[in-house]
């Protein structure tokens, strides 16, 4: 009897052993969720950053090579798009939101009646690459055909001079910015006042990369995506503003020079002015070796470097 | 030592009781976080935004239907196609194959049940949707069918599994006085064995199908979340768009508190309704008043 009772205790011990050991390792996780704005000089400091998708990897670029300039900075990038980075900035969650589109005054509402006060940025610029597959015969389209395509009005290759296929129309989710810079730009040809809408049959893909494997194998497909995802396998589109213009394609010179018609600004907001470790960040992304790294990327720095 | 060994039961008790009431704890707070979340989409929507054809929320749009019968299509596709080979399937390793097939057959559908269901979008997105397109010579291959057939893959291991232990469990005699009557094999499993199995059969079923609708990840990437209606056989073939997979792409973007943010709660109080509708009907199935005839026999 006594030695069943001994070996009950001893499971009861070697139970709250492993219950305690469980416990204290889950309680080590490294809880540095300083603000960046008032660091002490031994301590590391973390900004947190999150938002386009369009810009993450450019977020991921810049954060690496700045880390290793400054090593007691911790950076944190994510991606989710541009929505969410607002989204996260207006809840309190990111230090600064990075965004391929402008904020919406509802947006903006939300920010000021949570406290918060967005400071808009602009870091970069960018192209919007109209694609379609390689094998497809159109060279040319104007901003109005595009805004047809995408809206319904044409259904077929075969009316704007191609193959008599059906038209695929591929775009991005909803929270992405590219795909409300396009809705705004392309789509209603930014009117403000015209609602037009995406066809309802448009394929929304998660990501960008889902796009461009759809486009390499369907000759009937149209996407878009910013100039620094598009892939050498894949055809870009010339385009032109209207009838008249020139068709142009898309590179960092044709948006330097405004020639290109879909061009737009990637921004960084914060919340107010930029004090301590976040003002050093922003400060080093105009240098030239952060702005070099933007055209690496594909993307187009904001001034002729 | 009788002190310590009841001591010991006591706890034990409590610790188990704890676990099983907590389930039930479990599942009412996260019924009750939704319906606190969600219930504000209908005071701050009009319902009859909820009843039209579009959505589209970053403008207002809160249509409900293309997203309902984006679900409903891909699910009832997914069981079309699942239930009638999960069935075979588990007919043939139960009742026909002989016991070296069926120690190969059975890991082999619990290896297919392993997989986890991003890896099955992604070949469905890189390998199966161009071949449907060139096939079936749709404009493209994201389609319902895609995400249905990646669906039934999914849920096929489920059915099978189940459904075989609930044919396994059918008692010899049966099978023995079937066959002594004179019946042929496959008259005794179609007409004798099978019914008899049938909760289990209707278990494994709903099981798969709970499965179905919960899934986000394959749907999301093979079934082009485009919101449409559906119009007839034809787009089965055609893109859809689920709750799921629109709850995933768009939790993020929200603002706390927003009208996008509860209406996707909303939705996620449809999916848990679907749920729970289908539990209930399997639970009334499984447990109806069995004929006096079956009491008799068994």
């Amino acid at each position: 009897m006594v030695i069943v009772d001994i070996i009950a205790l001893m499971k009861i011990i070697h139970l709250i052993i492993i219950i305690s050991i469980t416990i204290l390792l889950g309680a080590c996780t490294n809880d540095s969720q300083a603000e960046g704005t008032v660091p002490s000089s031994k301590e590391k400091s973390t900004i947190e950053n999150k938002g386009s998708d369009t810009m993450v990897n450019l977020a991921l670029a810049w954060a690496e090579e700045y880390q290793k300039i400054k090593p007691d900075v911790i950076i944190s990038v994510t991606g989710g798009g541009s929505g969410t980075g607002i989204a996260a900035l207006i809840n309190g969650t990111v230090d600064i939101a990075n965004a391929s589109r402008q904020m919406k005054d509802v947006e903006f509402e939300n920010a000021f009646s949570n406290g918060k006060n967005p400071n808009e940025i602009i870091v970069a610029r960018d192209a919007i690459a109209i694609i379609v597959n390689p094998n497809n015969p159109i060279e040319s389209l104007t901003l109005k055909q595009i805004s047809d395509i995408y809206s319904g009005k044409i259904s077929n290759w075969i009316d704007i001079g191609g193959e008599d296929r059906p038209i695929v129309r591929l775009s991005r989710e909803t929270n992405s910015g590219t795909h409300v810079y396009f809705l705004e730009e392309v789509l209603r040809l930014g009117d403000k006042e015209v609602k037009t809408l995406f066809s309802q049959d448009t394929l929304l893909l998660p990501s960008s990369e889902g796009i461009s494997s759809e486009i390499r194998i369907n000759p009937n497909a149209i996407g878009y995506d910013g100039l620094g995802y598009v892939t050498p396998d894949l055809k870009v589109i010339a385009v032109a503003k209207d009838e008249e213009a020139h068709y142009v394609l898309p590179s960092v010179e044709t948006v330097i020079n405004n020639s290109y018609p879909i061009a737009r600004d990637l921004y960084m907001y914060i919340d107010g002015e930029p004090t301590g470790v976040i003002q050093e960040y922003l400060a080093w992304i105009f240098s030239p070796e952060a702005q070099l790294i933007v055209k690496d990327l594909g993307f187009v720095p904001i001034h002729n470097p | 030592m009788q002190e310590s060994q009841n001591w010991s039961e006591f706890i034990i008790t409590r610790l188990i009781k704890i676990a099983g009431y907590s389930a039930i704890v479990f599942v009412g707070a996260i019924f009750f976080f939704l319906l606190k979340e969600g219930l504000y989409a209908l005071t701050e929507v009009q319902f009859s935004t909820f009843i039209s054809d579009r959505w589209y929320p970053i403008e207002g749009y809160y249509g409900l239907l293309p997203l309902l019968e984006g679900s409903l299509i891909v699910t009832i596709g997914a069981t079309l196609i699942a239930v009638p080979i999960g069935l075979g399937t588990a007919v043939f390793i139960a009742e026909v194959a002989p016991r070296w097939a069926r120690d190969v057959l059975k890991p082999l559908v619990e290896v297919l049940g392993g997989i986890p269901s991003v890896v099955l979008g992604f070949l469905g997105i890189l390998v199966f949707a161009p071949y449907l397109r060139v096939l079936f010579n749709l404009p493209t291959g994201l389609s319902a069918f895609t995400g249905s057939v990646l669906l039934a893959a999914m849920s096929l291991p489920t059915i099978v599994s189940i459904a075989e232990d609930a044919l396994d469990t059918v008692p010899r005699s049966y099978r023995n006085a079937s066959l002594a009557l004179g019946a042929t094999e496959w008259q005794t499993i179609w007409n004798v064995t099978v019914p008899a199995a049938r909760s289990g059969i209707v278990t494994a079923v709903m099981l798969g199908i709970g499965r179905t609708i919960g899934e986000t990840m394959t749907v999301m990437m093979v079934t082009g979340n485009a919101g449409v209606l559906f119009k007839g056989v034809k787009s089965f073939f055609n893109p859809v768009r689920t709750m799921t997979a629109t709850i995933a792409a768009e939790m993020g973007e929200v603002a706390t508190g927003s009208i996008h943010y509860h209406v996707l709660f909303f939705i996620g109080i449809l999916l848990f309704m679907f749920s729970l509708a289908i539990n209930i009907t399997a639970y009334a199935v499984v447990n109806r008043k069995r004929k006096r005839s079956e009491r008799i026999l068994s």
